[in-house]
């Protein structure tokens, strides 16, 4: 019993001693919690490097890259609980799932920790600001810009989709048709739906050609399908013919900018998005801004995000990949 | 003990003799361990000792111990659940689809508690009925209470729950004492008389030391056994309350991997995992050694997948030092 009390007391005594250190360096050091929604995924990697990059910008920051071991709400809990108890600063978190972290980010708020959501968002009442990659209008006309940039003399373009009722691609097509004007020349001549399914787009975009023979470029909006579209071109010997592009992950394209399938495709940059994620984070924990509808907090090099009336901001638009830095992202993810 | 024809005859809660069980005993080691964890967080994290933090660290293991305490009985007796989770599931999904239609809080626990007992109650009935091995059984009902949550809930979730039901997971009965820590408390008391206490208790350990035996020696080892399910069914209902008050939303992928987390839970707190020995005080220290170690780990900012290693490293230890152990000893 007295061996124990005496254990306890000097862990309590270091304990102190440790709290102090602590706590000194902690006045110049802003510590940015950046929880992932699970460790071990390129995505997340990249974006942690990105967040590193904004804190030697930043100088006074220190970056602490975390996450559960698997994508489950209660894991990130577990991490999220561990960092208010740490008393961090701010919080960037891509959610598992919108409404279970909210408790646990709520009480985070409570105790002063600044909390925004990226990537992958937190319902409202559970974060400060949400940071979207990009948006809805943006990846729509970057789309078709794609497309339309290697087209100069304009052309037939035909749309590979995922499935009839999938949201998001559902969206962006809505938005890419509102920009049509700009591009003139091209002609949507059809769209059809691979649901995501690899075998089914690569059929669908087989027909295409088959339906289409004088088809200038395929736009999938989706990552399971512009794969599927590149393997249907290269297979048909359709390259150089027709330009598959999209959005699409740089380690499953890389073979179709090889070939030439492909001559560029977009998705958001991982990089970026963690740069930003820090940056932000940053203004709000030192009160050098406010998220509140409206409000305009600079990041970075990435400029100014602007907040919409739900506190939500698109960094920028899509990044795009071509032959010229593909080998730069491939292994990233 | 004196001469043993006079004393009555028992059957001893572990396999080990009176004088082994007190200088070697689990519990002891176990507490050795929590301590040794405890000191070591303490130094390790300037943030480990206070209040608050470790109230919050009691999160990491209540939920997933109220279900270890029936499921230590059940694996006492040589028996299985690795259905758990999948009850949480489909227990937090009956209930989320009750709060959808404007059912009240006192509602709400008694969905979540009659879904529990529905699920050990078919768990029981297909074990002790058809005599089917529960581990097979309970894979099966593992996939098919969550496969049923999924099919309710698709990629969409309930989440809007009276706010008085918060109260269960995130409410605090005195200071930094949550509910769910006064619960598993109480649960830990309970079940502690149950298995150690009374004539229940013996039988579930005869039924694991020798189920024939204890047949021929009049006891109704099927009916021990599905009333065992149904504990465990009716815990996880109560878990599915606690976590889903504490989440404040369900989704079908609520509690996912956690049957292993309790039976590990259970098989650390130094249940054999063939039947016949084990105590609760062994399974609430485990508890405490669990949630202290990821929690520390945590505030170590320690990657999710060390700590993993961190305690199947520490499980595979405490399984094979007592065999090491009477090795050594031969």
């Amino acid at each position: 019993m007295k061996l124990t009390r005496r254990l306890f007391g000097g862990a309590a005594m270091a304990a102190a001693l440790m709290a102090g250190s602590v706590a000194t360096a902690q006045e110049d050091t802003v510590r940015i919690a950046l929880v992932v929604k699970a460790l071990g995924i390129g995505f997340f990697e990249a974006a942690a490097k990105g967040a590193e990059e904004a804190a030697a910008e930043l100088g006074n920051v220190e970056v602490i890259y975390t996450g559960p071991t698997d994508t489950t709400a209660e894991g990130q809990i577990e991490v999220i609980n561990a960092l208010i108890a740490q008393q961090v600063d701010a919080i960037a978190v891509s959610a598992n799932d919108t409404d279970a972290l909210v408790p646990v980010l709520k009480k985070a708020m409570q105790r002063g920790i600044t909390v925004i959501s990226w990537d992958s968002g937190v319902a409202a009442e559970g974060r400060e600001l949400h940071l979207n990659p990009s948006s809805n209008p943006l990846i729509g006309n970057m789309i078709i810009k794609l497309a339309a940039d290697e087209l100069p003399e304009g052309g037939k373009v035909a749309v590979l989709s995922a499935t009839t009722t999938s949201t998001n691609q559902n969206t962006w097509i809505a938005e890419m048709n509102k920009v049509m004007g700009n591009y003139e020349g091209i002609e949507v001549v059809g769209t059809v739906y691979g649901d995501d399914l690899a075998d089914k787009s690569y059929r669908e975009a087989t027909g295409l050609m088959q339906t289409y023979p004088d088809l200038d470029a395929i736009i999938a909006p989706t990552s399971v399908g512009i794969v599927a579209a590149a393997r249907a071109v290269e297979d048909a010997g359709k390259v150089g013919q027709v330009n598959v592009t999209g959005l699409g992950l740089p380690s499953e394209m890389a073979g179709a900018i090889e070939s030439g399938a492909s001559k560029s495709f977009a998705i958001w940059n991982p990089i970026d998005l963690g740069y930003s994620a820090t940056m932000l984070a940053y203004q709000l924990a030192t009160d050098a801004a406010e998220a509140a509808p409206g409000a305009e907090i600079p990041m970075g090099r990435m400029g100014t995000l602007t907040l919409d009336e739900n506190t939500e901001g698109a960094m920028a638009d899509p990044f795009v990949y071509d032959a010229s830095n593909i080998n730069d992202f491939k292994d990233i993810f | 003990m004196s001469d043993a024809s006079l004393t009555p005859r028992r059957i001893p809660d572990r396999l080990h003799s009176p004088a082994a069980r007190l200088l070697g005993s689990w519990e002891l080691l176990l507490l050795v361990v929590a301590v040794a964890i405890f000191i070591a967080n303490s130094l390790a994290s300037p943030y480990f000792l206070n209040a608050w933090n470790l109230s919050d660290a009691t999160f990491n293991f209540t939920e997933k111990a109220m279900i270890a305490f029936a499921m230590a009985l059940l694996i006492i007796a040589g028996e299985i659940d690795l259905s758990v989770a999948s009850i949480i599931a489909l227990a937090s999904t009956a209930m989320g689809a009750a709060a959808s239609v404007g059912v009240g809080t006192p509602g709400l626990i008694v969905v979540g508690l009659a879904t529990g007992l529905a699920c050990g109650a078919f768990n029981g009935a297909l074990v002790t009925r058809l005599g089917l091995p529960s581990i097979v059984v309970t894979i099966g009902t593992m996939s098919l209470f969550r496969g049923i949550s999924f099919i309710v809930l698709g990629d969409g979730a309930y989440r809007d729950y009276p706010s008085d039901f918060a109260y269960f997971g995130q409410g605090y009965v005195f200071w930094v004492i949550s509910f769910e820590f006064v619960l598993f408390a109480v649960l830990a008391v309970i079940y502690y008389v149950l298995l150690h206490r009374t004539n229940f208790g013996r039988t579930v350990y005869a039924i694991g030391n020798n189920a024939t035996a204890a047949q021929f020696s009049g006891i109704r080892v099927a009916r021990v056994k599905f009333i065992l399910f149904l504990l465990t069914g009716l815990m996880s209902g109560v878990a599915a309350i606690c976590l889903t008050s504490r989440l404040g939303s369900t989704r079908p992928s609520i509690g996912m991997g956690w049957e292993l987390e309790v039976v590990t839970m259970v098989v650390l707190g130094g249940v054999s995992i063939l039947g016949g020995a084990g105590s609760i005080p062994g399974v609430v220290i485990a508890a405490f050694v669990m949630g202290l170690v990821t929690f520390g780990l945590g505030l170590l900012n320690v990657p999710g997948i060390v700590m993993s290693i961190f305690i199947g490293l520490m499980l595979i230890g405490v399984i094979a030092l007592p065999r090491l152990w009477k090795m050594w000893r031969k």
